[in-house]
């Protein structure tokens, strides 16, 4: 073995040692695009370019849980400027259809009927009625959200906005962007608020 | 079988009227898993990978009893643990089902494609989820090797090796792949698998950068599912959470696929190995 190769091998050792979580290697960087490319096929509705990064994927994607500083106020403003809201104006839904909507898990997968409306699954990581006892803790519980906050225009407004794109408020979030990448409609994400806001709703008993 | 899929539909259904907190659900899946541990239908799986190992098959009528799974040529016991490792015949590294494949072809005279046929049983698709392919009851020649493969490993330590450089590639790329975030939902793998103590819905999830929790994961697959019915490879899990990731389909076998393995094995490393062992 050449000199310099053993050093090169020396040095990732101590990378893979010392720099665990994060190594920062343009071999690796290859390889990865290479599998990107050859290890995935399309199925169903889910098509090979579901792989390429918009910019706040790849940039949590390469910071995972520590971005750079002045990289997540980055992150927010451009998806903030994605935010729409129904022309309608009107933003909340139906409580009763959210809690359908928040119970289904299914949508997007390439086991799914892409003529079947996509659910929110947001029960798999929220604690949101008291009486649904099977629910995730990846993200907060929303038990009581409109009891502690209200229901005025400002509020609604948060909380369409924070389901249509959770990135305009918090980068690389795990929640998904339901509306700004058509998972839901706008109608869905109005029956979501409702949900969460509506005084009548379980939510908020 | 059936007793154990009839057993998890009560459980599910009863969830509820347990008791009101939370904390009383948890420990009584905790309880009713304990209870699985008595008879575990993996053996069935893993008798049928012993024979089909020693049995002449494919093209050339040849038996698996000289395939290489890093060890040396027939050597099984131990041999999982210390997989994905590189193989200087392929010039990969790769993992018990890939190197598996390669058996298939350069000793039994199947092809590649052949091989890779019916990679999971059934159509590796949940009962739960809705299904318009048939399938249910198939049985996969894979699954059943590397259930035997595995069991070969029972109580060993958990010990890739890590000195050749393109296992050190395959580690790093797949620590890559772990954090990467695509997708209509913007999922990776450390969406679900990057913080401690989280759950979706009931099920609680292991942080893989925590070793502790990366043992218990790692060591436990492949695994017989309980709610499924059917016995799972590590290939099968790394496909599965893909495609609930909403990523196109994980080629079995791919690259990638290794590579999250190697990822894994690396984070699960000096755990005990339990597998095939009974889940949920």
């Amino acid at each position: 073995m050449q000199p310099k190769m053993i050093l090169a091998l020396g040095f990732s050792g101590i990378c893979v040692a010392a720099c665990a979580t994060r190594p920062s290697d343009s071999e690796a960087e290859g390889a990865v695009a290479e599998m990107i490319k050859a290890s995935f096929k399309t199925r169903g509705q889910a098509a090979i370019d579901r792989l390429k990064q918009d910019d706040a994927q790849a940039l949590c994607s390469r910071h995972s849980g520590e971005l750079p500083k002045g990289a997540s106020e980055g992150i927010e403003k451009a998806q903030q400027a994605t935010l729409r809201y129904p022309s309608s104006g009107k933003l909340m839904g139906d409580w009763r259809e959210g809690e359908r909507i928040a119970q289904s898990g299914g949508g997007k997968q390439f086991t799914d009927d892409p003529a079947r409306p996509a659910g929110g699954s947001c029960y798999n990581c929220h604690q949101i009625s008291k009486q649904e006892l099977s629910f995730g803790t990846i993200g907060p519980s929303l038990y009581q959200f409109g009891k502690l906050r209200g229901a005025s225009e400002a509020i609604q407004k948060y909380t369409y906005g924070k389901i249509y794109n959770s990135e305009a408020s918090t980068a690389c979030s795990n929640m998904p962007r339901f509306g700004y990448n058509g998972v839901l409609t706008e109608e869905q994400i109005t029956h979501l608020v409702a949900l969460l806001l509506d005084p009548e709703s379980p939510v908020n008993k | 079988m059936r007793i154990h899929r009839v057993l998890a539909g009560v459980l599910t259904a009863m969830l509820p009227c347990f008791a009101p907190a939370q904390q009383d659900t948890l420990k009584e899946i905790e309880r009713y898993r304990q209870l699985l541990q008595d008879g575990n239908p993996a053996e069935l799986y893993e008798a049928r990978g012993e024979e089909l190992w020693k049995r002449g098959r494919g093209p050339k009528n040849a038996s698996l009893e000289r395939c290489d799974l890093g060890l040396g040529p027939g050597i099984v016991k131990g041999a999982y643990v210390r997989l994905p490792r590189y193989f200087a015949d392929t010039d990969r590294v790769q993992d018990a089902e890939s190197r598996l494949v390669t058996c298939m072809v350069t000793l039994q005279g199947f092809t590649i494609e052949e091989a890779k046929r019916n990679p999971f049983s059934g159509t590796g698709v949940p009962m739960i989820t809705t299904d318009p392919f048939s399938g249910v009851g198939q049985r996969s020649v894979m699954t059943d090797l590397v259930a035997w493969i595995a069991s070969e490993s029972r109580g060993m330590t958990i010990a890739p090796p890590m000195s050749h450089p393109k296992e050190r590639l395959a580690y790093q790329a797949g620590e890559r792949l772990f954090y990467y975030r695509a997708g209509p939902y913007d999922f990776g793998c450390v969406t679900c698998h990057g913080d401690e103590g989280k759950r979706i819905r009931l099920q609680s999830l292991p942080k893989m950068d925590n070793a502790k929790d990366a043992q218990r994961a790692f060591g436990t697959w492949p695994g017989y599912r309980v709610s499924e019915g059917e016995l799972r490879s590590m290939q099968w899990r790394m496909w599965e959470c893909i495609r609930q990731m909403r990523f196109p389909e994980l080629e079995f076998a791919s690259d990638a696929s290794i590579a999250l393995i190697t990822y894994l094995a690396k984070k699960a490393e000096g755990g005990t190995f339990i597998a095939p062992a009974i889940k949920r």
